[in-house]
């Protein structure tokens, strides 16, 4: 009989990653077993903080392979629904994979149960996705993401970092990933406040990455030339995602 | 004495098939699909605010269902994981409502033909186009057959009560408030009575949709705004 596979009528998981496991397996993520991560480009510096009215998470927009640029214009800070963003440092082809198999998971979620997964559901999803990949990380294909979302029961929102095997810790004010991570907390520490409203974080967020990119080569400084000085920071303010990319 | 068999006639054996699903899906409430000039609309009368006739299967797609629950529901989640799993191995416009309805078809055929007893459900799969001109509208029975509608299409118990009622009318170039109104005057009439708006199910796909899903739910709220007139 054709039409559907049998897994699609008598699958009751509600996750994606685990009906494309038992259904399509190559459709997922996998390489060949030996230490690929001088070859693939890899995403660099993402910082998230607090904000008075929210949430903000930003990262540069270059891409390395050993000393190269690979890209001047990725984009590693992305909405991961409605309610939540997710910002990925590491091996690029995987974190952008992971992206896209990670919003896709929660829309799946979504669809299938008719009712939208809790924030800490949707930080625990992530995590049991990143232990899933941890062959790929003993690979030296490791990929950190940060996630930060608001729902119902925490209208001023949550910040959630992991670590390659999987563990999640909650952020309370600020953090950052990647390689100019230490330059841009740093920067952090001395401007950060709680009160910072939308313009005022957006420049403390610009201030940092640049801190980032003036010490570490891997990390994108503001590129006048080509027109993208500015990375794609996502504010998060209760219940609306919106995006601040310069026109 | 053993019993001589019985012979059946394959067209008794279909036939009794046949009227067993329809008995089962002329029990149930309709639901009625409309084009109207920025989307589609997708309108059910259903007393439940949770057990849903009408989903979201994909960007563009939408879903709606008569008949028994749990088998429609089933249909709904294989559609999502379907569409799901073709998006994500080729790319999100490489799901079509072409594609979800042919594998629906077979489905609903080689259930209706093979298993112990058909599905008493009629389904509908709606496919929002870039332009108007390519929305789809598709109409599933029990057996697997697939007609292709053009303005609006009907499914259930008083269906063609309600088509009889909307004949001749062109949706597709009718605001959505309007719409709306025929669509609710339609399950009415099929009704006999009046509809209040918590008896309704309702949702569109939005041609005007800021992001890449265009399905809505409307709230009764919204369903509320949308009939005072």
């Amino acid at each position: 009989m054709s039409g559907f596979s049998p897994a699609f009528l008598s699958s009751t998981s509600n996750s994606f990653v685990e009906l494309a496991r038992a259904v399509a397996p190559e459709a997922l993520p996998t390489t060949a077993g030996q230490d690929l991560g001088h070859l693939a480009p890899e995403g660099t510096t993402i910082i998230c903080f607090r904000t008075a009215t929210g949430i903000l998470m930003a990262g540069d927009r270059r891409a390395t392979i050993g000393n190269m640029i690979a890209s001047h214009s990725m984009e590693k800070v992305r909405p991961a629904d409605d309610f939540s963003v997710i910002g990925i440092a590491g091996t690029a082809g995987l974190a952008l994979d992971l992206i896209r198999l990670y919003q896709l998971e929660l829309e799946h979620y979504e669809k299938i149960e008719g009712a939208r997964l809790s924030l800490g559901g949707k930080a625990n999803r992530l995590a049991s996705m990143l232990r899933g990949n941890l062959n790929l990380a003993m690979q030296g294909l490791s990929v950190v993401p940060l996630f930060a979302g608001v729902d119902e029961v925490t209208p001023a929102g949550q910040i959630f970092s992991f670590d390659v095997t999987g563990g999640k810790y909650e952020e309370h004010r600020f953090h950052s990933i990647g390689s100019g991570s230490g330059y841009a907390r740093g920067a952090l520490k001395k401007l950060w406040q709680p009160d910072l409203h939308t313009d005022a974080a957006i420049s403390v967020a610009v201030e940092a990455l640049f801190d980032a990119s003036d010490d570490d080569s891997a990390t994108g400084g503001p590129d006048f030339v080509r027109q993208i000085a500015r990375s794609a920071p996502l504010t998060l303010s209760t219940g609306s995602l919106r995006s601040l990319r310069p026109t | 004495m053993s019993q001589a068999p019985f012979y059946v006639s394959p067209e008794q054996l279909m036939k009794d098939r046949a009227d067993f699903a329809r008995k089962g899906i002329a029990r149930g409430r309709s639901v009625v699909v409309l084009r109207y000039d920025e989307g589609i609309l997708l309108l059910a009368e259903n007393p439940s605010p949770t057990l849903h006739k009408i989903a979201e299967i994909y960007d563009r797609i939408g879903f709606a269902a008569v008949g028994k629950y749990n088998e429609f529901e089933t249909m709904r989640q294989a559609g999502v994981r379907y569409a799901d799993l073709r998006g994500y191995s080729y790319h999100r416009s490489d799901v079509t409502a072409r594609g979800l309805t042919n594998a629906y078809a077979q489905t609903l055929a080689g259930v209706f033909t093979t298993e112990s007893k058909p599905f008493e459900v009629e389904l509908v799969v709606a496919e929002l186009g870039l332009t108007a001109e390519t929305d789809q509208l598709y109409r599933l029975s029990y057996d697997g057959s697939v007609m292709d509608e053009t303005e609006h299409v009907a499914i259930g118990g008083q269906a063609d009560d309600i088509t009889a009622t909307l004949k001749d009318l062109s949706t597709s170039v009718l605001p959505l408030r309007e719409v709306f109104d025929h669509g609710v005057r339609a399950l009415a009439t099929a009704a006999s009575g009046t509809l209040p708006t918590q008896d309704l199910e309702a949702a569109v796909l939005d041609r005007k949709a800021s992001g890449h899903r265009t399905f809505k739910r409307l709230s009764d709220a919204m369903m509320a705004q949308l009939r005072e007139d």
